[in-house]
């Protein structure tokens, strides 16, 4: 039997175990780089830098929490941004702008969810090829170059989405406060409320959990999968926006570097990679470690070729320590698969087909 | 036990004769022919025991009567009045108090027993978002008065998966219960119990009766299904093969009877 209480009490408190690491790494650079991690600036630029990421990571977990995965979001980042900047730019017009670039992230989820929920296509598989088609299309569009929004600092849509609540040419770190900063703020809290207290968010776990058992209970599976993915294309067509202003400029492969940052922030944050269980506190908090862990590493003095070997190192340990303590039934199915997977492939020697060892030898079947 | 005295009593109906009847149901999964020509009725407070092999299609059956699948031609009657396919669903057959109580696809492994108790019927605001405080309180009562658990170390907030076969039985069994089900269709819900467990599994499925309901019982043991239910429907191959009842035949007969035919078939 699985042990009810009192290690699971500690638990109670939504991402309690990646709050205390954070804490802790932050602990660790106030100490190893004091002069930027006890100065205000470096905070600033995480507000102002963060929202993509954010955004992403967030809406990745209502994904993975049901179970699915999406790696298509960079090229989203891509094409909505295409779309933005030359709405924003070639056409100038504004908002009309906005509400496109958030429609051109609906229509790449929409197209994500039928494949997958409608069609059939695992999420893997699917996702990895309207990655490739839609940065495909942002590349012909823009014939490969980049945007320059040079003056969108005077319109009102800059203002809205990534101004800053100070004087915007001063550089005294109260006047950095982006607003960008308070709709990812926004959008994140509004987004636990639907998680954990919406008839969506619900269907979205016991998907995760199972999608049998969500058929059988009365979900519409096929048409929560197409809004999840929806939602997940419009998030990171906010993000696309929030980059191309913040930088004012576009450029074809700004979404490159969130794909494994956006995974690996989710599942840091302790969201299942089994899909069923997920939390929006645990990943702000995986994206806060995923974010100062590039700033912390090279102002401690360690080249920037560290900080994607300590990411990829904290990733790991993370889903390890998940794995251990909190599913434990699910971590001897993983081993078993895991076991299983080297046994055919590796110990067999080439040649000799047909005595495969009987499976009795690897143990009981863990899904039997 | 108090599952007797909370079971609601079955509301005054009498404008129909059958539950549920089928009439020519057919199903194919690409080229397989799982469902052959079915016609079954069930009366309104009868138990019928549904009996055959793995793979006759006792599953694809009941999956098909409760919206699960969509039949490929054939008609469905509800309390006499015949379904629109199109849009039949399981959310339909929830409206119609038609509840399925499977083996072991029925909750929700890692999520709470509350959200478990509602999913699919939630009570919620106009916004959708679910009134949590509600909800975790009928589930409380529902817990206690219904099915029983008394200090057993589990609430509301504990996950399925911290319970044990029997316990999850009764949480499903509970649910099909407080949402007043008129049919309760139990699929095999004895298998990989102990002794004990079962006993109980078998009185609620009298109880199902007593209290004026309707019941599809699919079970491998024979014994269980003979000792409870009204009438036996045996499925082969996707068909329906024969119609027996049990006081016609004592359990070896039947086992007997079984042999047999699958011996001529």
């Amino acid at each position: 039997m699985t042990p009810r209480p009192r290690v699971r009490s500690l638990f109670q408190i939504e991402g309690l175990p990646i709050i205390v690491v954070f804490a802790l790494i932050l602990g660790l650079f106030m100490y190893t780089a004091p002069e930027v991690f006890l100065a205000p600036n470096i905070y600033m630029t995480f507000l102002s830098t963060a929202p993509p990421l954010i955004l992403l990571a967030t809406g990745l977990t209502f994904v993975i929490a049901a179970g699915e995965i999406d790696l298509s979001f960079p090229a989203v980042i891509a094409f909505s941004g295409f779309v933005f900047a030359i709405l924003f730019k070639d056409y100038n017009l504004g908002w009309i702008a906005v509400v496109a670039t958030l429609a051109s992230g609906a229509l790449v989820g929409i197209v994500n969810g039928y494949l997958i929920a409608s069609i059939g296509i695992p999420s893997f598989i699917a996702t990895l090829g309207t990655q490739f088609f839609w940065s495909g299309i942002a590349t012909v569009l823009s014939g490969g170059k980049s945007y320059a929004l040079r003056g969108a600092e005077d319109t009102s849509v800059w203002w809205w989405i990534v101004g800053r609540f100070g004087d915007p040419n001063s550089y005294a770190w109260q006047d950095q406060l982006s607003i960008q900063a308070l709709w990812t703020l926004l959008i994140a809290v509004f987004l636990w409320f639907i998680l954990n207290r919406h008839r969506f968010g619900e269907h979205v776990l016991f998907i995760g959990d199972s999608n049998d058992v969500s058929r059988v209970v009365g979900i519409n599976v096929v048409a929560e999968k197409i809004k999840l993915y929806t939602l997940m294309g419009v998030l990171a067509s906010v993000a696309a926006m929030m980059l191309t202003l913040e930088n004012k400029n576009f450029f074809g492969n700004q979404g490159q570097g969130y794909l494994l940052t956006a995974i690996a922030a989710v599942l840091i944050g302790g969201t299942s990679i089994f899909g069923g269980r997920a939390t929006i506190v645990g990943t702000f908090f995986g994206c806060c470690i995923i974010w100062m862990l590039e700033a912390g590493l090279v102002a401690t003095g360690l080249t920037g070729a560290w900080v994607r070997t300590v990411q990829g190192l904290i990733f790991l340990v993370s889903i390890i320590f998940y794995l251990f303590v909190e599913e434990p039934q699910r971590r001897a199915e993983f081993f078993a698969r895991f076991g299983r997977r080297t046994d055919s492939g590796g110990r067999d020697p080439v040649g000799k087909v047909p005595a495969r060892p009987a499976r009795e030898s690897l143990g009981p079947d863990p899904k039997s | 036990m108090s599952l007797a005295s909370s079971l609601p009593a079955a509301s005054p109906r009498p404008d129909f004769r059958d539950i549920v009847r089928l009439e020519g149901v057919q199903k194919w999964f690409g080229a397989v022919h799982a469902l052959r020509n079915i016609n079954m009725a069930v009366g309104r407070n009868e138990i019928v025991g549904l009996i055959g092999d793995n793979g006759a299609g006792k599953s694809t059956l009941i999956k098909t009567l409760t919206g699960v699948y969509k039949p490929t031609s054939g008609r469905i009657f509800v309390r006499d009045r015949e379904i629109d396919l199109s849009d039949y669903s399981v959310g339909t057959a929830h409206e119609l108090s038609i509840e399925t109580v499977y083996q072991d696809k029925s909750l929700g492994e890692k999520q709470p027993l509350w959200r478990n108790f509602f999913v699919g019927r939630q009570i919620v605001n106009r916004f959708g978002f679910i009134n949590v405080k509600k909800e975790k309180q009928i589930a409380g009562e529902i817990l206690l008065n219904t099915i029983g658990f008394r200090g057993a170390g589990i609430s509301v907030d504990s996950t399925v998966n911290v319970l044990s076969g029997g316990e999850r039985q009764g949480i499903a069994i509970g649910r099909a219960m407080h949402f007043n089900s008129d049919l309760i269709i139990l699929d095999e819900p004895t298998a990989a119990l102990g002794v004990k467990e079962v006993r109980k599994v078998l009185d609620f499925v009298r109880r199902i009766k007593s209290a004026g309901h309707a019941a599809i019982y699919i079970e491998h043991n024979l014994a269980h299904v003979h000792e409870v239910a009204d009438r036996l429907v045996v499925l082969d191959k996707g068909e329906i093969v024969s119609e027996i009842l049990p006081k016609d035949m004592t359990v070896a007969e039947l086992t007997e009877y079984l042999i047999d035919m699958q011996h001529k078939r």
